[in-house]
């Protein structure tokens, strides 16, 4: 993985040093709260409902053992014993004070890590592939370019006020297993005729109030243009953005309200501009990044399959692990989401382990998915039983990668201001639900995703059944909604009807379920019988 | 009644405003009535709270309860992790939260 | 003589006296002469001195810039960053005259509106000095270009 140059580090340090100045200045009040905030969340630092919360940066998701051990002691530290993994495959931390923000930047800087521009109407934490480097479809690793991106972005001068936040994806396989389509820049690393690869630029995706699929802005820029292409993008956002409205503010708003079509002709015209102004690295910057990226060196001659006698092991190895380029070899998911369990949370001694993990089984690799669990990329098949007791004993092993049991959950109004319902408690119900029904296994994939509120950090627009907590006259109360895909072949899915309360969502999530076990032919996962299907059945069951 | 809540502005721990000044238990909330929006702005340019704000609430026999859920998970933690959760959890149990 | 004074003929004066003007980092005399709307800028061939609005395009002003000394732009909050693309984008087409930061700004921002052209600052509250020092000698190196001549990081690396 990438590793800073007296360049990068010497960034991260003066950025430290800015923050501990600003807080400063903000605790001798020199600055209100209102000036404060916009530099307080550029530096990845909220107010939140019970204290501070501090989001770390994981770019891409990408972290070593040192940095999972580095994290594991802020916890410890600066916290109260864990930390949650979010959606954008970054990390936060729920109980910071502000007068020790500025020593907890420091140790980061030390692990080579930050908080930069997690927060605020920047360009924040560019995603990726959770299985880059490992995946067999994968055309190139895509995290080079993310990696040269990320660097553009940072303390970028002009970009640091935009109207909203920013965010960008790169991937570089047919397949999406980064949601690209619904990010507000999403990156398709391709091939032309020639066999030479480019990026396919999607531009206006997201989600949040109003979710939309980023349309196809330029289907091939050369590499050695993809940050000019980017900045181009970028500054025609800037200029016309929506500034009155915060919830129209995104970029998603403005490709939609211009129209792709005339959004494409001013990137275009921008860009003719740019490439006059020489602001590309060269392309040995990005030959310098790649070998950071390299392949391991992978072991040859290993055997190909693992002894399944037990057979907790082996549903374990079914469902969590994913076949690897390399032969001998899987990427193996460590899962968050233990049965009744907060989705996403991990405790310091978890993280400990992971770190440790990632160092023996791992090549000191992990990323984080940005569906709250953590990988393993590389872990040689015939090691996996030892690597599974150990994850097993700590929690760790829940094999439902995938499954109704693997939810993905916001914070909700457990932790997050701006939620109207609580999101955790409905996760824990329907896990031990399912779980204790058994039915869980027998759905197969079903990607279950709950937000709090509207802005819709759970991602609930792209789940295969998606909930959506509101505030009903100040009772909770929740909206069910069906058939949203984040992978390639993205969709928004659909609200059902009237919402329900805590026990009526559980109860409606059993419903749903039991739709598609009844009506599913062929194998169809429960995403193929609601698209072939459709909405009816299920608003039958569900109101009757 | 009326009570103000905020941060403290240091730490960022949830205070209620106790009348002559902020205290990290809901208990101790008293009614800001009319002055409300005076007392928000002088403790907060004098900066011995931040963020703070009015919200409702109503007496009980536990004390003050506010009137929306949001602030009463404010006041004793998050639902899901009842062991960082503030004293009053242990002494009320969550239906006071719901 | 205040620069107020010469405003009445051409149309509302908006711009900032010399009293008010923080920060220049530039050698040459100030320009006299009030600023004016872009639109009215437009109108008035003789019209040396222009205020930007946020949502004004700064591409409208490109066939003047040479008759131009001073471009003022409006930061009426802080947030609002359009002015950094302004001004970018005015250095880029060439422009070397005063580029000059009015409004809503803090310290916290004068490092990226160096780095984005501005070379005048006329913030609506007075900025610390000691502050400005510290800020503007913050960044050890930049990670791209932009409008001020410091290599970027990759030049570094690569030469």
């Amino acid at each position: 993985m990438y590793k800073y140059d007296q360049y990068d580090q010497a960034m991260v340090d003066a950025r430290v040093e800015e923050f501990r100045d600003q807080c400063r200045r903000r605790l001798e009040g020199k600055l209100t709260e209102d000036q404060f905030k916009p530099l307080r969340l550029m530096n990845g630092l909220y107010l939140q409902l019970h204290a501070y919360m501090l989001r770390v940066a994981i770019p891409y998701g990408t972290l070593n053992g040192q940095q999972m051990h580095a994290l594991a002691d802020i916890a410890d530290r600066y916290d109260k014993g864990y930390a949650h993994f979010t959606t954008r495959q970054n990390i936060q931390y729920n109980w910071i004070k502000l007068e020790e923000a500025g020593d907890l930047l420091a140790d980061l800087a030390k692990v080579e890590m930050h908080a930069i521009q997690t927060s605020g109407n920047c360009i924040r934490n560019i995603s990726s592939d959770h299985f880059a480097g490992a995946a067999a479809d994968e055309r190139v690793d895509p995290r080079p370019y993310a990696e040269l991106l990320r660097q553009w972005s940072s303390f970028h001068p002009e970009f640091s006020y935009l109207p909203r936040k920013f965010k960008i994806c790169v991937i570089a396989s047919e397949k999406d297993r980064a949601a690209m389509r619904l990010h507000d820049i999403g990156i398709n690393i391709v091939r032309n005729d020639a066999g030479e690869l480019g990026a396919a630029f999607y531009v206006g995706g997201g989600m949040g109030r109003t979710p939309m699929i980023a349309p196809l802005i330029r289907d091939f820029v050369p590499l050695d243009q993809l940050v000019t292409y980017s900045e181009a993008c970028l500054r025609v956002y800037n200029r016309h953005g929506r500034r009155d409205n915060k919830y129209k503010a995104r970029i998603k708003i403005l490709v939609h309200e211009m129209g792709a079509e005339e959004y494409t002709r001013q990137v275009e015209q921008e860009f003719a501009h740019l490439l006059e102004q020489g602001i590309e690295p060269p392309l040995a910057e990005l030959e310098r990044i790649k070998p950071y990226f390299a392949e391991p060196d992978f072991a040859t001659g290993l055997p190909d399959r693992a002894d399944r006698s037990d057979p907790d092991f082996a549903l374990w190895i079914d469902r969590n692990c994913v076949p690897h380029k390399a032969a001998g070899y899987v990427s193996a998911v460590i899962s968050l989401k233990p049965v009744g369990g907060i989705p996403g949370d991990a405790t310091s001694a978890q993280m400990r382990l992971m770190a440790d993990l990632a160092e023996e089984y791992s090549f000191d690799e992990c990323r984080v998915m940005h569906t709250q669990n953590i990988v393993l990329p590389h872990v040689e098949i015939g090691r996996l039983h030892e690597l599974w007791t150990k994850l097993d004993a700590a929690e760790l092993g829940a094999p439902n990668l995938d499954q109704i049991g693997d939810i993905i959950a916001c914070p909700g109004l457990d932790y997050c201001s701006l939620a109207n319902a609580r999101s955790i408690p409905v996760a824990q119900k329907i896990s031990e639900r399912f779980a204790a029904s058994g039915k869980g296994e027998a759905l197969g994939e079903l990607k279950l995703k709950i937000s709090g509120c509207i802005n819709a950090c759970g991602h609930h627009h792209a789940g295969h059944v998606g909930i959506l907590g509101v505030d009903k006259k100040g009772v909770e109360n929740y909206q069910l909604l069906l058939g949203g895909s984040e992978a390639e072949d993205v969709s928004l899915a659909k609200i059902t009807g009237r919402g329900f309360d805590e026990a009526g969502i559980i109860a409606a999530v059993e419903t749903v379920a039991d739709v598609y076990l009844d009506q599913r032919q062929d194998g169809e996962r429960f995403l193929d019988t609601y698209r072939r299907i459709g909405m009816d059945s299920f608003k039958e069951a569900l109101y009757g | 009644m009326k009570i103000l809540t905020g941060n403290d502005l240091k730490s960022g721990a949830v205070v209620w405003w106790d009348g002559q000044g902020w205290s990290l238990h809901i208990a101790d909330a008293a009614d800001a009535g009319e002055n409300a929006a005076e007392i928000l702005a002088r403790e907060e340019s004098a900066r011995r709270v931040n963020a703070a704000y009015a919200i409702a609430a109503e007496l009980t026999e536990e004390g003050p309860r506010p009137a929306h859920i949001k602030d009463r998970v404010r006041a004793l933690g998050p639902t899901v992790r009842p062991d960082l959760g503030y004293e009053a959890a242990a002494r009320n149990g969550w239906d006071w939260v719901i | 003589m205040a620069d107020s004074d010469l405003g009445s003929d051409l149309g509302s004066d908006l711009g900032t006296g010399r009293d008010e003007v923080q920060l220049r980092f530039r050698d040459d005399v100030m320009p006299d002469g009030a600023q004016v709307t872009v639109d009215a800028f437009l109108e008035q061939a003789d019209a040396s001195a222009v205020r930007i609005e946020p949502g004004d395009d700064a591409r409208d002003l490109l066939p003047h810039l040479a008759r131009i000394t001073l471009i003022e732009i409006n930061f009426p909050v802080y947030g609002d960053g359009r002015g950094y693309s302004a001004a970018r984008l005015l250095r880029e087409h060439g422009f070397t005259g005063e580029v000059r930061a009015v409004g809503d700004v803090l310290v916290d921002q004068i490092a990226y509106m160096r780095r984005c052209g501005f070379d005048s600052f006329a913030p609506d509250q007075p900025l610390d000095e000691a502050d400005v020092k510290t800020a503007l000698a913050r960044w050890p190196h930049e990670y791209q270009p932009a409008a001020d001549a410091a290599p970027p990081i990759w030049k570094l690396r690569h030469g």
